[in-house]
């Protein structure tokens, strides 16, 4: 059986991400695969170990996004696709769905497609909602577990109020949240594999599909403003004189 | 005239999120402005009564879809619900509060109507019925002004960015029904586990939020039979994150942890806040043992009072603090319980 993880390359979440000019900078901060990823690629191998199954992982994006499937080369996916386009450059999360949709179907033959609860850059968390739509799949998002029995796919999936159980035949999406487990570390032979492998790049014309329009659009990106915040240190001779004041100053605040 | 504006109202089990009234309110701002009214839709089962609460909201009008194949959420059959409706009406704007369900519905149901969606929005502007919406990108730590340019435009807005809704107890409006399109998703919902009804961190006005300071009380003696270093670890700061419950159950308050506390085995991943947890903007934030890494700062930066307790006076948290203690959560916090009880009658 095949699967497909779908992953993203984008700023470490410890770079300092700052508007220089209109421009996003990080700075020299590391690209790495976007860490929700990491689960989904976890989740993916081990459905393909249990099921004696195989992983292809596709990336959207530039050359960098060849870093990302290289990590997902390296713990352990069997191959990976990268799809590049000049047209792809202003995608919206609408157009990316149709876009991974497109090259999802391209593999030929996958029964199901990971993703990682959102990226971290973008922060959209719908992708894998929308591609499961694109795709004419049933989507089961949020999955803190994940199960295959026969051709049914069985998860938990985190939502606000607990744990929802469901299920759906294959083929379908699936999308993975961190209480499924520590994703894997690469390999030192994985890493080898990685670094020698070709990562084949689709363009939209290789995947027969046109540039898709974006609906939204960004305007403008700004630095958030400083957060105006006057600090007052609490200081007192015990514990109790200072949960005292303190207590006087949250009381003071009017926020309970 | 119909409606340009709808708002959708979420629900689990039959009960609103209180975020969904915040959308109606919303709503309703942007309808005036417009010159046009309210639309609620409301897909559930056993939910006619919420029709009600959204016209004291401000709605004119719910869409309702009472079905039992709507009992369980199934962002398909809700989108294809959604759309469906959103085909034969009018709407120019559909506000969803942002949740796991708000994000799935509106991200599918845009693909449905060949739109586009903005997840995440903690301002609005309007430009003719054109919305410039603003939304936290890389966890907050820029922001991005988007629009979207097909119709209708679907956003979900931050739950708490909005302020509280206003409640107009003698408003009125009408009940339309809808049939619901629930056959077409596969996926089939066969139970529930787990803490349910628990407050969520998105929706709490008061969080209180434990760190790696939770287990280092090195006073503390383990139980015998743990032996293991890591474990006894792990059992001091749950002795740690008993005290943070306690102040949490005195305030009303949900339980927050960094990522290094959900890391090292402390608290389960569902209590994480931060870029790779939950991003919350309560009232009232108390940050126990946390140093206030970029990434944590991330996901509470927005919230209005916070209060930082930790051992290190130099922990970047103090920066973020409107009142810092430099001293043991340990000592602090059960003190502050104690107080805290006295003060609100407890």
């Amino acid at each position: 059986m095949k699967i497909v993880v779908c992953v993203k390359q984008v700023p470490d979440t410890a770079a300092k991400v700052v508007v220089d000019g209109g421009v996003v900078s990080w700075g020299d901060a590391p690209l790495v695969i976007n860490p929700w990823d990491e689960y989904a690629v976890e989740a993916a191998l081990q459905l393909a170990e249990k099921s004696g199954g195989t992983v292809t992982a596709i990336s959207l994006g530039g050359e960098a996004a060849k870093e990302a499937l290289k990590h997902a080369l390296a713990m352990g996916c069997n191959d990976a696709v990268l799809v590049n386009d000049p047209a792809l450059a202003d995608i919206d999360t609408q157009g990316a769905a149709r876009v991974l949709a497109a090259a999802i179907q391209k593999t030929g033959d996958a029964r199901i497609a990971v993703f990682g609860k959102q990226a971290i850059d973008g922060d959209s968390g719908v992708t894998a909602a929308q591609t499961a739509r694109a795709l004419g799949w049933p989507a089961l998002t949020l999955a803190a577990s994940v199960s295959l029995d026969g051709d049914t796919l069985k998860v938990e999936r985190a939502m606000e109020e607990g744990r929802q159980k469901a299920e759906a035949p294959l083929p379908a999406v699936l999308s993975i949240v961190k209480d499924f487990g520590e994703p894997r570390y690469p390999s030192f032979m994985g890493i080898r594999k990685a670094a020698k492998a070709e990562i084949p790049a689709w363009s939209l014309a290789d995947l027969g599909v046109a540039a898709p329009a974006a609906a939204v659009t960004w305007k403008e990106i700004l630095n958030p403003p400083a957060r105006q915040v006057t600090n007052e240190m609490i200081t007192g001779a015990s514990p109790d004189e200072i949960a005292a004041k303190l207590a006087d100053k949250i009381m003071e605040e009017k926020v309970l | 005239m119909a409606n340009t504006v709808w708002a959708y109202i979420d629900q689990f089990k039959g009960v609103a999120t209180p975020a969904s009234w915040e959308a109606v309110a919303v709503a309703r701002k942007l309808a005036d402005q417009l010159g046009s009214g309210v639309t609620a839709v409301i897909l559930g089962s056993g939910v006619e009564a919420l029709a009600a609460t959204a016209f004291h909201h401000g709605a004119d009008e719910a869409l309702v879809a009472d079905d039992p194949a709507l009992a369980d959420f199934r962002g398909g059959a809700y989108a294809a619900t959604l759309a469906a409706a959103a085909k034969s009406g009018s709407p120019v704007i559909i506000l969803f509060p942002t949740n796991s369900r708000g994000r799935e519905v509106a991200g599918m149901a845009a693909i449905d109507l060949n739109s586009g969606v903005i997840p995440d929005v903690t301002d609005i502007a309007l430009e003719g019925d054109q919305v410039v919406a603003t939304r936290p990108v890389y966890a907050g730590k820029l922001l991005a002004k988007v629009a979207c340019t097909a119709r209708p435009q679907l956003i979900t807005l931050r739950v708490r960015a909005f302020g509280k809704p206003a409640v107009d107890a003698g408003r009125t409006g009408t009940v339309t029904k809808i049939a619901a399109v629930a056959d077409g998703d596969k996926v089939k919902v066969t139970g529930y586990a787990e803490s349910e009804g628990r407050l969520s961190l998105t929706d709490a006005g008061v969080i209180v939020s434990g760190g790696r300071g939770t287990s280092n009380n090195a006073a503390l003696q383990p139980p015998a039979d743990i032996t293991d270093e890591k474990q006894k670890e792990i059992w001091r700061a749950q002795q740690g994150f008993k005290l943070i419950g306690e102040l949490a159950e005195t305030l009303g308050a949900a339980v927050g942890a960094s990522r290094a506390a959900v890391d090292a085995g402390y608290i389960p991943y569902s209590h994480q806040v931060g870029q790779t947890g939950k991003v919350v903007s309560p009232d009232l934030y108390i940050a126990c043992g946390i140093s206030g890494a970029i990434q944590h700062q991330a996901g509470m930066r927005s919230s209005k009072v916070i209060v930082a307790i930790n051992k290190d006076a130099e922990a970047p948290i103090f920066k973020l603090a409107r009142y810092g203690v430099v001293g043991d959560l340990h000592d602090i916090v059960p003190a502050l319980t104690k107080v805290m009880k006295e003060r609100l009658g407890k």
